[in-house]
């Protein structure tokens, strides 16, 4: 065992790098959730965005083509949930788990011909001599253009709920559906709009596993990360800042268990692959004790004749 | 102008066409699907619904139909209990490999002593597995409301991280000559889940299925248990004040449900699988979903909708070898099934009504 192979600089640089997918998952199910809407469906969009993302990449030899086709990937499959939810009022749990059921027979089935390919890598952003700095250039300077697109979202998401009309409109449509109604505002609109924004987000999350953090294809590759986004939206109490809080340390838990694997720790492999999927169980249980911040209508059924 | 009416009673009929009518609209989009991927379309759905039962090879196909039905319909039952009630149990699939992991343990440990109590202790080992698997989720939702949706869900992905462990590890076969995988439970006897009828696919995991479906038809409409777990899904108000005890009812319905997931698990490992391996599980847990939904979370119609489930694996596996149709294909069809469903629902609880809209 040899643990000063873990060298925490790039620890730190990686672990930004593993939690992008989980944050922008999680910020687009943040405003899902912030609608009304609790969509399950997230591994399978995230999956979806995967394989669309790597197959356009692979195709058209660009990886940013690739993300575009990766969010649209994601956001028309989350319109069938908009679809099954909103207009044929399908129990949304349900939904969500047929979104992802099938989300993953579709990626599995579009992603035949890709596996092994080798997709277009994305280069890291230059600053300049910036990125040459001891410690700050690694872990500030040194990322690709998606994970700073991710940081940047994060702080837009905050801004729009907290500063802007459309956010006051977001949020009271999940606060209160019938009284948003009442008002005049269009309920369900509103709820696809942010359905597919979820969706879009998700399917640039699987994209970042498939394009630039494995890079590879790989049938069910995205491992419940997407589920993990779920929780992560928990944990933050459906606030933005706490999603990247919270993906940070999940990033962080995610790459300390791969640099230990590395390493060669007497931990045999299988029980520190657990280890992400049992640290989100027990922040589950941590924070579930304070519900108080949840969306008055989450999950809830919206028809307007009431 | 169309638009929806709630219906002032859930349409009887309706509830029991949904079912009908998504599998008739899964053909059609089925089919199609088919045909982008360049196979004609009536042979695909031919090769997939008709040959097993009545093609050329039926004698072979139609045992499969129960072994491949038997673990869905087991772990439906379970599963169907708790969605009745709002309690979502998604980690079947975990609780399943943990069934077979306990289950097999037994057997292993016992290697290779012969004695007729060796299955049973395997029996009860396997659905104290999935029963302990299972509690997790339901006790962390009793004590702390901890959302066991996600919960259930996470602990799929340790036990398959245990499962990996384990094939690998502890339950290895030492005579192995190093490949994956433990001792092959078919060829030891007295662990073995055999056939009960030979050539017909019977095994008691088809049993305990039947069993089951039995079990929760009668708790479902004679017992105060199983109406207190409808009233709950259906009115958590009135349950509350008729005295249901919610948090005993969660323990309940998940502990039912994963003691017949890993059942299910201890009953393919000894039979169907005999082998624990990396990839012993094959995605029951989460088909049987689907399963609970189609067949209206009703013990009957799961019977049925588990063995249609049943021939699209068995079916899907012949199209796989004679028309090249990849795998996957079957499960987006299995995943379509599961929209259409969920859609056609619609009508169950609304009513199309068109002409023009009154004023608000």
């Amino acid at each position: 065992m040899d643990l000063s192979a873990i060298n925490p600089i790039l620890l730190i640089a990686a672990l930004m790098s593993a939690a992008t997918p989980i944050l922008l998952a999680a910020t687009g199910e943040l405003v899902v959730e912030k609608a009304g809407i609790l969509n399950l469906g997230v591994e399978g969009m995230m999956i979806i965005g995967a394989i669309c993302g790597f197959a356009v990449a692979v195709e058209s030899g660009s990886p940013v083509t690739g993300f575009v086709a990766a969010a649209a990937g994601g956001a028309v499959l989350s319109l069938l949930f908009a679809l099954l939810t909103q207009l044929t009022l399908a129990n949304q749990v349900a939904s969500g788990l047929a979104l992802t059921l099938f989300g993953l027979g579709l990626s599995a089935l579009l992603g035949q011909g890709y596996v092994g390919v080798k997709p277009p890598s994305m280069p890291d952003i230059s600053f300049g001599f910036l990125s040459d700095l001891p410690v700050i250039g690694p872990i500030i300077f040194g990322h690709d253009p998606v994970l700073y697109f991710g940081l940047m979202l994060v702080a837009a998401v905050w801004a729009v709920l907290r500063f802007t009309r459309a956010g006051l409109v977001l949020r009271a449509v999940g606060e209160n559906h019938d009284a948003a109604h009442a008002l005049g505002y269009k309920v369900i609109r509103v709820r696809t709009l942010a359905i597919m924004f979820g969706g879009a987000c998700a399917g640039m999350g699987g994209a970042y596993i498939s394009l630039i953090r494995v890079p590879q294809w790989t049938e069910g590759m995205t491992a419940g990360v997407g589920w993990i986004a779920l929780a992560l939206v928990v944990f933050a109490s459906w606030k933005p800042w706490r999603v990247l809080l919270g993906a940070y340390l999940f990033g962080g838990i995610t790459q300390l268990q791969l640099n230990l694997q590395g390493a060669g720790v007497a931990i045999p492999v299988e029980y520190l692959a657990m280890s992400p999927y049992l640290i989100t169980i027990v922040v589950l249980v941590i924070l579930s004790a304070d519900k108080s911040a949840a969306p008055g209508s989450l999950g809830r059924p919206f028809h307007a004749s009431g | 102008m169309i638009r929806l009416e709630k219906r002032p009673q859930p349409s009887r009929a309706f509830a029991w066409a949904t079912p009908l009518l998504a599998v008739l609209a899964t053909f059609f989009f089925g089919g199609l699907l088919f045909a982008v991927l360049g196979k004609d379309p009536i042979q695909s759905i031919l090769t997939i619904f008709w040959q097993p039962l009545f093609g050329e090879f039926s004698f072979f196909y139609r045992p499969q139909l129960l072994i491949k039905g038997a673990p869905l319909v087991l772990i439906a039952i379970g599963l169907s209990l708790g969605f009745r009630a709002g309690i979502w149990n998604i980690g079947a699939e975990g609780q399943y490999i943990m069934g077979a992991l306990f289950g097999a343990g037994v057997g292993l440990a016992f290697y290779p002593a012969e004695s007729a109590l060796i299955f049973p202790a395997m029996v009860l080992a396997g659905a104290f597995g999935g029963w302990i698997w299972a509690m997790i989720p339901a006790v962390l939702k009793v004590r702390f409301g901890t959302n066991e949706i996600l919960v259930s869900l996470m602990l799929v992905y340790v036990a398959e991280q245990f499962l990996a462990s384990m094939s690998l590890g502890l339950m290895k076969n030492p005579e192995g000559f190093g490949f994956p995988g433990s001792r092959n439970l078919q060829q030891y006897p007295s662990a073995h889940n055999a056939e009960l009828i030979t050539g017909s696919g019977m095994h008691w995991g088809v049993v305990f299925a039947m069993i089951a479906v039995i079990f929760a038809y009668v708790l479902l409409t004679r017992h105060r248990l199983g109406f207190a777990v409808r009233v709950t899904g259906e009115a958590p108000r009135a349950a509350k004040f008729s005295g249901v005890n919610p948090g005993r009812l969660i323990l309940f319905c998940l502990g039912t449900s994963g003691m017949l997931a890993g059942l299910a698990g201890l009953f393919e490992v000894s039979g169907p699988s005999g082998q624990v391996t990396i990839d012993f599980n094959t995605g029951y847990g989460f088909t049987a979903i689907i399963v609970a939904f189609l067949g209206r979370l009703h013990p009957i119609g799961i019977v049925l909708a588990g063995l249609l489930m049943a021939l699209t694996y068995i079916g899907g596996d012949i199209a796989q070898s004679q028309l090249g149709l990849p795998a996957a294909a079957i499960q987006v069809f299995q995943g379509m099934l599961l929209f259409f469903l969920l859609a056609f629902d619609l009508f169950t609880n609304y009513r199309l009504r068109t002409g023009r809209t009154e004023a608000a």
